[in-house]
């Protein structure tokens, strides 16, 4: 066993690269489930968006190309499920199950021709000045630009949640779609398109898999990283800047599997890949044992069925 | 309503739903600053009209006027642009969110947070009704809840303020502030619609009231100048039955709770602190209190759903804690919950099979792992027959039962069980009040039977017409129990808690 083979820097800087599908399609899911929605097709739409993104980039050309196919795919494809959860009133839980399963086997169909294929490379864009900081500049600022989208993404979602109209009228409607409706909010529109943006993030997030860290297409390459994203929202207890810690705890540990196996420990690598799962059965037990209003902080209408009765 | 300006007039509003007219032809006048009552029982078509009146539901004929222009909102945020606002009686708030979040939700064009912070602040001293904008929401009391309902109409200068059961949810202390506040806004030229079916509440608030039955208005007059009873018999549209009392002694202590503490299962619920009471043979024992004071938690208590500390629950001296609700029932203490979809009854079972959900034991419905079908089935009947339940048949769905006829089926299944104990919450809400009545009369020749009857409610002249004592449940605390006879209003008002530190604001003002 040597464990001086792994470089702490390099770990960081890959964490974050590592980190990225997850923290992207988990940030798309709480805002879903800050709506009230509980969508469980977060790996279906990751892996879309994983073959729709190839597959775009591959024939344009271009990556940046590719991941807004990915979000178009991940987008529409979540729109199946908008359309039966919240016009059909379908069992969420149910209907969000089909959607990952949909989702594999629909992107097994579409990527018949593109295994194997090499996608044009993401290239990297060091911040200029802020990369020649020594040391941080090389594992924080010289990324690609989904990673910087990705925590810019989550700094947004947390100001529009916290101090815009439209973020407390989604939080408002999460919270009791009953007396929304009352006031007057249109809760099956608000949650259609909160749906879509998380289906349009999932994408990206599948995208990053197949355009840079892969990078190319197999089949299920996704291989559990939806179900992580959505441990990790309820992890954070719905709260944007957890999401960060959350996907960074879990990409760090995807890496560290990996690095621990190159340098010959004689932990068996289920362990480490069983652990973000524990993590998060353990954060819930916790949760749920205070019964301090903080603690809960799920949104009260979550996973509920929506139906205009008056 | 003489020398009154018209503000809105309802010209033949008619609504109709797959299967029930909701509003036949409705048509009445609400002048300007009036307090207008509108009176019905349950399902007489109350909610649909302010619903209409709000934009939440469009109506199928008819037409409403607005100072004489036509009215006709698409939508709740239409109306509040027309200067009409409403107080849901299930309130429309989001507990998660602050006073301020809630207040911002409801108005059309809110200010920032500061300035609405301040606003708040200023209406909500203006009126009596103070409130802390940056408080959450589930950390209030019901009381202080409406109060955010009606400050957040008020802020939007209203011309038209539509209330639907505002009391039910109050202290009496609380009923008098919200009256004060109302007289100051009607002098003020706001006209409020007040949907309620409190009659002395009517008596003492109301200018005019336009009574609806079966949908349709069946009368409109002054309702200083009738009597509660004349309005109610006006609502039901034949005369009531009054409950009868007999006037046997009650005998030996049956239940007996002893320092009874328990937490809430529910977050948001209230622990039962140190709760001691006892109840006699033939005895019923109301218990008042706001709403989320611990009622449910006591019902939970009693009904073994929750298990109590050692020693807390004795019947007849033998502790029964520890026995969960089918070890209960078998010693004869029956529960009858408030929610009946979902907790008094499975929603979408049959009405036999949920007989047989808690009769299996003491009716013998269940013999070696299997349910006797033909036996539950009779059981059913029994009970649909016995007390009057309008059902086409036992093997119908609880759901397909109206309130009121689920409830009778709710309360008949536990008295048929011939209970020593009975714990009822909520007997008679949303139920009409000729099944009301019923209810009551049966829940009495009950404990003339012998039973020890536990009933906890919100409505207060339910308790005082068939409770020999009563004590009020206030933040998880039971008062001492007392005697109904001679006990005033102000007196029950003290015992629920007053009006939850209001009185210093009014004072001021």
């Amino acid at each position: 066993m040597d464990l001086s083979a792994i470089d702490p820097l390099v770990l960081l800087a890959s964490l974050m690269v590592a980190a990225t599908p997850i923290l992207l399609a988990a940030t798309g899911e709480l805002v879903v489930e800050k709506s009230g929605v509980l969508n469980l097709g977060v790996e279906g739409m990751m892996i879309t968006g994983a073959i729709c993104g190839l597959a775009v980039a591959v024939e344009t050309g271009s990556p940046a190309l590719g991941f807004l196919g990915a979000a178009l795919g991940g987008a529409v494809i979540s729109l199946i499920f908008a359309v039966l959860t919240q016009v059909f009133l379908a069992n969420q839980v149910a209907t969000g199950l089909a959607l990952t399963l949909f989702g594999l086997g629909f992107s097994a169909l579409l990527g018949q021709g593109y295994i194997g294929v090499k996608p044009p490379p993401t290239g990297q864009v060091p911040i200029p000045g802020l990369s020649e900081i020594p040391v941080l500049g090389r594992v924080v600022f010289s990324h690609d630009l989904i990673v910087y989208l990705s925590l810019i993404l989550v700094a947004l979602v947390w100001a529009v949640l916290k101090y815009t109209r439209a973020g407390l009228i989604l939080r408002a409607v999460g919270e009791n779609h009953g007396a929304a409706h009352a006031l007057g909010y249109k809760v099956v529109r608000i949650r259609v398109l909160a749906i879509m943006f998380g289906g349009a993030l999932a994408g990206l997030g599948g995208a990053y898999l197949s355009l840079v860290r892969v990078p190319q297409w197999t089949e299920g390459m996704t291989a559990g990283a939806g179900w992580i994203a959505l441990a990790i929202v309820v992890f954070a207890s719905w709260k944007p800047w957890r999401i960060i810690l959350g996907a960074y705890l879990f990409g760090g540990i995807t890496v560290l599997q990996l690095n621990l196996q190159a340098a010959g420990v004689k932990v068996p690598v289920e362990y480490l890949s069983m652990s973000p799962y524990l993590i998060t059965i353990l954060v819930l037990v916790i949760m749920s044992s205070g019964r301090s209003r903080a603690a809960l902080n799920a949104p009260a209408a979550l996973g509920q069925t929506f139906h205009a009765s008056s | 309503m003489t020398g009154r300006e018209t503000l809105l007039s309802i010209e033949g509003l008619t609504k109709a739903y797959p299967g029930v007219i909701a509003n036949s032809d409705v048509s009445f006048r609400i002048g300007l600053g009036e307090v207008h009552a509108l009176l019905g029982e349950n399902g007489a078509g109350k909610s649909t009209l302010v619903k209409m009146i709000y934009g939440l539901v469009r109506p199928d004929a008819g037409r409403m006027l607005l100072r004489g222009a036509e009215y006709a909102p698409a939508d709740p945020h239409a109306a509040r642009k027309a200067g009409v606002a409403m107080v849901f009686q299930h309130f429309s708030l989001f507990e998660a969110l602050n006073v301020a979040e809630n207040v911002s939700l409801g108005m059309e064009n809110p200010p920032s947070q500061g300035q609405l912070a301040r606003r708040i602040r200023e209406v909500s001293q203006a009126y009596g009704l103070p409130l802390d904008p940056a408080r959450l929401v589930g950390d209030l009391s019901a009381g202080e809840r409406q109060r955010v309902e009606i400050v957040r109409c008020l802020l939007q200068d209203p011309k038209l303020l539509i209330m639907d059961e505002p009391t039910s949810v109050l202290t009496p202390q609380e009923v008098e502030i919200l009256f004060r506040t109302l007289r100051q806004l009607s002098a003020e030229g706001t006209a409020i619609l007040y949907i309620s079916h409190k009659l002395e509440e009517i008596r003492a608030l109301c200018d005019t009231a336009t009574v609806l039955r079966l949908g349709k208005v069946v009368g409109t007059c002054t309702p200083r100048a009738k009597s509660a009873r004349e309005l109610a018999e006006m609502m039901v549209g034949k005369l009531l039955n009054e409950t009868r009392r007999s006037g046997s002694a009650p005998g030996a202590a049956v239940i007996e709770v002893q320092g009874l503490s328990v937490r809430s299962p529910n977050p948001f619920g209230t622990a039962l602190k140190d709760v001691s009471f006892s109840v006699r043979r033939g005895e019923v024992l109301g218990i008042g209190g706001v709403a989320g004071n611990g009622q449910d938690e006591l019902l939970a208590a009693l009904s073994g759903e929750v298990s109590a500390p050692k020693g807390a629950v004795m019947l007849n001296g033998t502790d029964i804690g520890a026995l969960g609700p089918n070890g209960r029932r078998s010693l004869a203490v029956l529960s009858a919950p408030e929610e009946r979809l979902g907790h008094a009854a499975a929603p979408d079972m049959s009405l036999t099979e949920n007989a047989v959900l808690t009769g299996a034991a003491r009716e013998g419905l269940v013999r070696g792992g299997f349910v006797n079908w033909g036996k539950a089935r009779a059981f059913a009947e029994r009970i649909i027959r016995e007390f009057d339940v309008r059902t086409p048949g036992p093997g119908n769905a609880a759901r397909a039962l109206s309130g009121g006829n689920l409830q009778k089926f709710v309360i008949g299944r536990e008295i048929l069980q011939r209970p020593d104990v009975l714990v009822v919450n909520q007997p008679t809400w949303g139920v009409d009040a000729s099944a009301a009545a019923a209810i009551r009369q049966a829940l009495l020749d009950l404990a003339e039977g012998g039973t020890a009857v536990i009933v906890i409610s919100q409505d207060l002249d339910e308790l005082m017409e068939i409770a020999d004592r009563f004590a009020a449940l206030n933040e998880g605390r039971l008062s001492a129990p007392r005697p109904t006879e001679g006990l005033s209003i102000e007196e029950i008002g003290m015992m629920m808690g007053g009006a939850h530190g209001m009185e210093v604001a009014h004072a001021q003002g």
